[in-house]
């Protein structure tokens, strides 16, 4: 194994060829088939392990795996086929059974790229149940094992498991198609993908996940399967660009969220020349891509606002007019308490913290964030900035009762202290 | 410098493994592999196929094998070059075998005219 084909073995090389076959051969052997096809990967997965660590890393290690997993297709066509024989099930199979040269032509790049775009509007099909779209895709899209999926999600691996299955069900019971949409079918079906790699994003992004790794993990793929779909001219509409846009410049500021101790740093608090410029120059790029077309989507307000905050020089030095009215604008095609709450957050710091209460308290459904620490948290930041201190400290304290996660806590502690501290030196004058 | 060769026996993966972890194990291996090439003491190596014949005298029967245990079965082989078998040793103590409990016998390739 030379230095030059040292690099054919990328990060998480082993991930993403599994889930690459495991969409070639769902060509092959149907959704339905599903647990069959991901016994096949995984055998083809070993095999290539077992053979590399002792003769080394071929010079394409993506043509080797695919031949494997071609020849072990193609050994469970021919097993099966002598069990027609015998059995009842041979319709089905010689529905879905193909010969060599079909499988091998599925197994040309462009024909690559074609299944792994129908896995993806299979895994993102609106007939799934919402709770399993996201342990599906980890694990068929992204090549996660159940194991991994419960640690990213922060679930046990019996749950991840059962939201697996429960997919799987609609595969079995043959709801979900195996077809990228033609058509008006397209864009709705284009709007379930990309709500699904948004979630998937925020798990990563917005989780207060203590594996920081894990995290980084469910960002990239995100990322990733959002650029695999901007990249394939099917599935590109002006809203691919924007949800990669919105996600590159979240992304950008990933590492300047944290101090050394793992402690929340506030967006008024960070170091901005720890916020990554040139993916914060990618996310301006697909912005601009994203800038076709008739059509404003929430992603496209939503990146517009995270370019506002990524480019501004400094917090006061933050266009807050500017990004006001995207929220005004986000607010009239995507109502949401929680947009409604970030935009009293920039009405604050035009207007003043009071008049940033008066909007928190017109929140329509502002019930709907009782449980919501961050509710709370703004509301006590409001009234210590007007100088009430006393009920700014009775809204951390119960912002504190609505998060469990422990750097939030530690946040709070830190708000609460400050208040204090206010008092003290009040009461000193 | 002498010739001796490991015999890895066991440790295959066993399904179902995790893409990342086979992975993992595929990297150590790799640096493994690596750092012998650039000490030159490694020299070839191969991967067997698990099933085989096996033939028995005296009448050479042939059966189908090897007979033994999964974790004794032979999955493959290094060449590698050492001065001592002391020092082969310690050299097949690095090999990321071990963590999926496999092992490695060391053995001595005999030399025609010593």
């Amino acid at each position: 194994m030379s230095d030059a084909h040292i690099h054919d073995l990328v990060d998480h090389f082993f991930r993403h060829q599994s889930a690459k076959l495991a969409a070639v051969l769902t060509r092959v052997f149907g959704l339905q088939n599903l647990e069959l096809v991901e016994d096949v990967v995984q055998s083809a997965l070993v095999e290539a392990l077992e053979v590399w660590k002792i003769r080394g890393v071929p010079e394409n290690p993506a043509a080797w795996m695919y031949r494997v997993a071609r020849n072990k297709a193609l050994d469970v066509i021919r097993r099966q086929q002598v069990a027609d024989r015998f059995g009842p099930e041979w319709v089905l199979w010689r529905e879905t059974t193909s010969g060599p040269a079909q499988i091998d032509r599925l197994f040309l790049a462009n024909e690559i790229a074609d299944s792994q775009l129908r896995m993806i509007f299979a895994c993102c099909h609106p007939q799934l149940p919402e709770e399993s779209q996201i342990s599906l895709a980890l694990k068929t899209l992204c090549g996660f094992s159940t194991a991994e999926i419960a640690r990213a999600l922060l679930t046990t691996e019996t749950n991840a498991k059962k939201r697996v299955a429960r997919a799987k069900r609609k595969f079995l019971d043959k709801e979900v198609e195996f077809e990228v949409p033609a058509g008006d079918a397209l864009k709705a079906r284009l709007d379930s993908v990309h709500s699904v790699l948004y979630l998937l994003f925020n798990e990563g992004y917005s989780s207060l996940h203590p594996d920081e790794l894990i995290r980084r993990d469910l960002c990239a793929e995100a990322m990733r399967l959002c650029l695999f779909l901007f990249n394939h001219p099917a599935s590109r509409n002006p809203e691919t660009p924007a949800l990669l846009a919105l996600m590159l410049l979240h992304a950008a500021r990933f590492d300047a969220r944290l101090d050394e101790s793992s402690n929340i740093l506030l967006l008024e608090e960070q170091d901005r020349t720890r916020w990554n410029r040139e993916i914060i120059a990618q996310g301006v790029y697909y912005l601009n891509e994203s800038a076709s077309g008739s059509r404003v989507s929430r992603y496209h307000l939503e990146a517009a606002i995270a370019a506002e905050h990524s480019l501004a020089p400094t917090f006061p030095g933050t266009n807050w007019r500017a990004i006001l009215t995207l929220y005004d604008d986000l607010i009239r095609i995507y109502p949401s308490p929680i947009h409604e709450l970030n935009r009293a957050i920039a009405l604050a710091q035009i207007a003043g913290s009071d008049a940033g209460i008066t909007a928190i308290r017109g929140i329509r459904d502002l019930d709907s964030l009782d449980d919501y620490h961050l509710l709370h948290a703004t509301l006590g930041e409001f009234h210590r900035r007007a100088g009430r201190l006393d009920e700014a400290r009775r809204c951390f304290l119960r912002s504190m009762e609505c998060t469990v996660s422990l750097s939030e806590q530690r946040l709070l502690e830190r708000k609460l202290h400050n208040c204090d501290a206010l008092a003290e030196s009040m009461r000193g004058e | 410098m002498n010739d001796f060769m490991f015999l890895f026996r066991g440790g295959r993966t066993e399904a179902p493994a995790s893409p990342e972890a086979m992975q993992t194990q595929m990297q150590k291996w790799r640096a493994w592999m690596q750092k012998l090439r650039e000490q030159g003491k490694y020299i070839s190596g191969e991967p067997l196929e698990s099933g085989g014949k096996v033939l028995r005298s005296p009448n050479k029967v042939i059966t189908d094998g090897p007979f033994a245990e999964g974790k004794e079965v032979v999955g493959g082989f290094f060449l590698v070059r050492a001065e001592t078998l002391e020092q082969a040793t310690d050299m097949a103590k690095e090999c990321p075998i071990f963590e999926t409990g496999g092992s490695v016998e060391v053995r001595k390739v005999q030399v025609m005219n010593p």
